[in-house]
């Protein structure tokens, strides 16, 4: 595969061009209530060419390999007609590498029958719960690799695997239906699916304990996050607004985001990173041949750094930091996050607990988004705190706010620490990307809860 | 190599059913004033189902270049099934399907050029109207072949065309961050950048001035495509016969009964000549159909694929989608609202003392669907004045239960449109919502 990439690569005429081919492999099992749905494997083999010519880009993707060089010519070709400017791609130095993936233990090696009777197991786990209504149990897993080059020298081969196990619970009791979910991932340890019993028989209480709950009264309230709620929050809050393809061409946010401007108290850390040994947003190499490492987005309070592909961190003048991701190779990659979380501070729970005459204690999450400077998120499992102690449960609490506001509103940062063990998936653009999202339990302000 | 394909499959099933497709894609990106990039994308790929000892079996590859790729995917099927699902259908043998129309030559024909002047026409509209705007523009075409075929001689081949348009512009002033869009799409090259331009603009002058409402409950007016992203999603999944199914829909036992405003109908139509979400069969080779969701309020019909509609002992409805590589599993085709007697929105606005007009909230469906609770991040929405829109509200969420929402609505308008293909509505004014907000 070298040969042929490298051979591509030759006599092209464009200020830049890169290469992937990737082939993956996937196997899913999916239950829905007590009965298994389907069983799939999936293969794909695939590739892309990527061109930037005058600050123009083409790109083109295909099933059919046969003939890479043509398709630099089309790439080439379409990025010409595009470009009518000064191309600014970052200098990386050419990278020579094989990154084999090394599992702990390999899901690979497991047979799809235990895979089957492990999850058979989860399945009876949820059913022995009453008041259950049905349950969604998905395990996953998949390999993929990658053949990397481009027209600077560099040359990559890259294996990565992923593999997760989520469980959904829908609890009913007439017509009130609540539900509850709970999720293991990995990049590299089938282990982390396995043993799981008591949670998933804890996330079945929870979702029958959630028939009891009573919907939030609307309006501002002091809050607590947990570890998962808070990770969401910072990747969907700050960590999108830090993606450098929002600012690098809109003067006015740039503005917002100039570097070194504070956003928070002295005890706010926000950092991405590629490098966390295990999770699923972890991975040697960008979808542009750059090494990923440790990106500071916030020190401190400051704002230190930002996201970057090759192209924004040229534009910007700043250093690159790994953070080009494609879904596959059917689509260029984007400017996205990979492991973001807030880091520990010193307040202990208690102590932030104490603080709440009146809020809300929101744990875990089912999704969040934003549009830059506002944001919600919405709380799997929350409690009303009243004078300083855990009330009742409610159940669709909402929270929504101005990034802004609410970074200068976090109060204290807990000196606790958890990487959501569910993993995330992150959407933009229309592509999707396993992401890390981690911190510990933080007391904010005053934040908006959508309530009835 | 469909029949290939089947041929082999036959010899190792009772059932085989091979799914087969194949696009390509154009689109055209502008970023930040300018185009930005030229993309082509091709891609096809198999998937193969088959019921063997009466368990169902699954494979998908995209890697069909050598010889052995169709074992291999006879391979991987033969092996799912061996843990597969009871199967609970029998597939279509061979139909004539309806006519209707999804593919517009025109629509094929459109060259690169076309596309880059459809992009630019909307870009410069939008930015002669303000210099001040940070636009965004992509303009696209697809042709998508599908080709189905099972061993008791059913099956389906149709192309479709589908070409798009879609205009953004980022407006920033201060710390104060405006965000608009909208997106037009049609298997026919019917697409008016003026149209697109014009609705981004008039959502901008809106949007020009912020507009305080206070925390309390309110009339809500939903334009369709805000009706779309904040109502729509509980009941789709409420509809979805797979929920229904688990048991899990709050409508599983209100077939046949009243549950919504006598005013509400809802159909899920793939019969419409160009709609995005119409062809001549679902991904199962069921011929598609219309079918009522919701009557005059009443619960009409689930939406079923085969082997869904099997295990509930339903009757299928044409509803199997597949993404391709997973089994068939109910989708909707084109989601109709049937437009009521309210006038336009114009008309609707004039009718509302003090209430909120919404275009666009974030966040409404990730919270819990299944009680049809939904809670939103008003994005885009104005505050409505005495019959009068008056700015641009903000850090405001718009919250309640869809089933309560939809039970006492005021009116529903007159004029229906298109949202992003597959969704028609007009706008509802719904008579009561909580509307919350931050507080000075």
């Amino acid at each position: 595969m070298r040969e042929r990439i490298e051979d591509a690569l030759k006599h092209h005429t464009a200020d830049y061009v890169e290469i992937r081919i990737e082939e993956t492999k996937s196997t899913s099992i999916t239950y829905r209530g007590q009965d298994l749905e389907e069983v799939g494997t999936t293969t794909q083999l695939g590739g892309c060419v990527r061109a930037v010519v005058n600050g123009g880009w083409g790109f083109v993707s295909f099933n059919q390999l046969s003939d890479l060089k043509e398709k630099v010519t089309q790439a080439v070709s379409q990025a010409r007609l595009v470009g009518n400017e000064k191309t600014e791609l970052v200098d990386v130095p050419p990278v020579d590498d094989v990154v084999r993936v090394a599992m702990v233990r390999d899901p690979r090696e497991i047979a799809l029958a235990d895979k089957k009777r492990l999850m058979d197991s989860y399945v009876e786990e949820i059913w022995r719960t009453p008041k259950i209504q049905t349950s969604t149990v998905r395990y996953g897993d998949g390999y993929r690799k990658q053949y990397y080059g481009n027209s600077t020298g560099t040359y990559i081969e890259q294996e990565r695997g992923r593999l997760t196990a989520h469980f959904g619970v829908v609890a009913r009791d007439n017509g009130n239906v609540q539900q509850a979910r709970t999720g293991f991932a990995s990049s590299d340890d089938y282990s982390v699916v396995e043993n799981r019993h008591a949670e998933v028989r804890e996330a079945a209480a929870k979702a029958v304990g959630m028939l009891d709950a009573t919907p939030p009264k609307g309006g501002e309230f002091m809050v607590i996050l947990d570890s998962t709620l808070a990770g969401v929050f910072a990747h969907e809050a700050f960590g999108h607004l830090s993606e450098a393809d929002h600012v690098y061409e809109n003067e006015k946010l740039k503005e917002i985001m100039v570097l070194g401007r504070t956003f928070g108290s002295k005890q706010l850390n926000i950092a991405d990173s590629g490098q966390v040994r295990g999770l699923t947003g972890s991975f040697s190499y960008d979808d542009e041949g750059v090494p990923t490492g440790k990106q500071y987005l916030i020190r401190e309070g400051e704002l230190v750094g930002r996201l970057h592909s090759r192209e924004t961190a040229g534009k910007m003048n700043e250093a690159p930091t790994g953070n080009a991701r494609a879904e596959s190779y059917r689509v260029p990659p984007l400017v996205r996050m990979r492991n973001t979380a807030i880091e520990p501070g010193d307040t202990p729970f208690d102590e932030m607990l104490a603080e709440v005459k009146d809020g809300v204690y929101c744990k875990n999450w089912y999704g969040g988004q934003t549009s830059m400077e506002m944001f919600t998120f919405s709380c799997m499992e929350a409690y009303a705190i009243r004078d300083g102690k855990l009330a009742e449960p409610l159940r669709g609490v909402n929270l929504s706010g101005n990034v802004f506001t609410t970074l200068e509103n976090i109060i204290a940062v807990g000196n606790d620490f958890a990487w959501d063990p569910a993993g995330g998936t992150c959407g933009k653009n229309g592509q999707s990307a396993p992401v890390g999202d981690g911190s510990p339990h933080v007391l904010i302000s005053k934040c908006l809860v959508g309530g009835q | 190599m469909l029949d290939a394909l089947l041929e082999k499959a036959k010899k190792e099933a009772e059932v085989a059913e091979a799914f087969f497709y194949e696009s390509t894609e154009l689109p055209i990106s502008f970023e930040a004033n300018r185009m930005k990039s030229i993309n082509a994308r091709e891609s096809s790929g198999m998937a193969l189902r088959i019921i063997k000892d009466g368990r169902i079996g699954l494979g998908y590859s995209s890697k069909l270049g050598n010889p052995g790729d169709l074992d291999a995917l006879v391979a991987s099927a033969v092996e799912s099934a061996q843990f597969g699902a009871q199967a609970q259908f029998s597939l279509p043998g061979a139909f004539t399907a309806n006519g209707v129309a999804t593919f517009d030559p025109a629509v094929e024909a459109l060259s690169l050029e076309n596309l880059v002047s459809l992009g630019t026409e909307a870009l410069d509209l939008l930015r002669n109207h303000d210099d001040q705007f940070l636009c965004d523009v992509g303009a696209a075409k697809r042709v998508t072949r599908v080709r189905l075929l099972n061993s008791l001689g059913g099956g389906t081949d149709y192309v479709k065309s589908v070409v798009s348009l879609s205009g953004s512009v980022n407006l920033t002033r201060g710390e104060d961050l405006l965000d608009v869009w909208h997106y037009a799409v049609s298997c026919r090259a019917d697409i008016d950048p003026k149209t697109v331009a014009q609705r981004v603009i008039q959502r901008v002058e809106d949007a020009r001035h912020n507009a305080d409402v206070s925390t309390k409950h309110m009339p809500v007016l939903f334009t369709p495509q805000g009706l779309g992203n904040t109502l729509m999603q509980p009941l789709r999944q409420a509809f979805s016969g797979k929920t229904v199914l688990q048991g899990a829909s709050p409508l599983s036992d209100k077939l046949g009964e009243q549950v919504f405003d006598e005013k509400l109908s809802i159909y899920d139509d793939g019969t419409i000549d160009f709609a995005v979400g119409s062809s001549p069969t679902d991904d199962e080779g069921m011929p598609l159909r219309r079918t009522p969701l919701v009557e005059d309020g009443y619960v009409r019909t689930f939406i079923y694929d085969l082997q869904t509609a099997g295990l509930a002992g339903a009757e299928p409805t044409g509803n199997g989608e597949r993404s391709p590589s997973s089994l068939p599993a109910p989708g909707y085709h084109n989601v109709v609202v049937a437009p009521g007697s309210g006038g336009s929105l114009q008309d609707l606005i004039g009718s509302v003392a003090e209430g909120v007009l919404v275009e666009f909230t974030m966040g409404a469906g990730m919270g819990n669907l299944f009680a049809g609770d939904f809670s939103g991040n008003v994005h885009l929405g104005y505050k409505i004045e005495n019959g009068k829109l008056a700015g641009r509200v903000k850090d405001t969420m718009v919250a309640g239960n869809v089933y309560e929402a939809l039970k006492d609505i005021a009116a529903i308008g007159s004029e229906p449109e298109w949202v992003g293909g597959g969704f028609s509505a007009p706008p509802i004014l719904v008579a009561d919502l909580s509307v919350s907000t931050r507080e000075g």
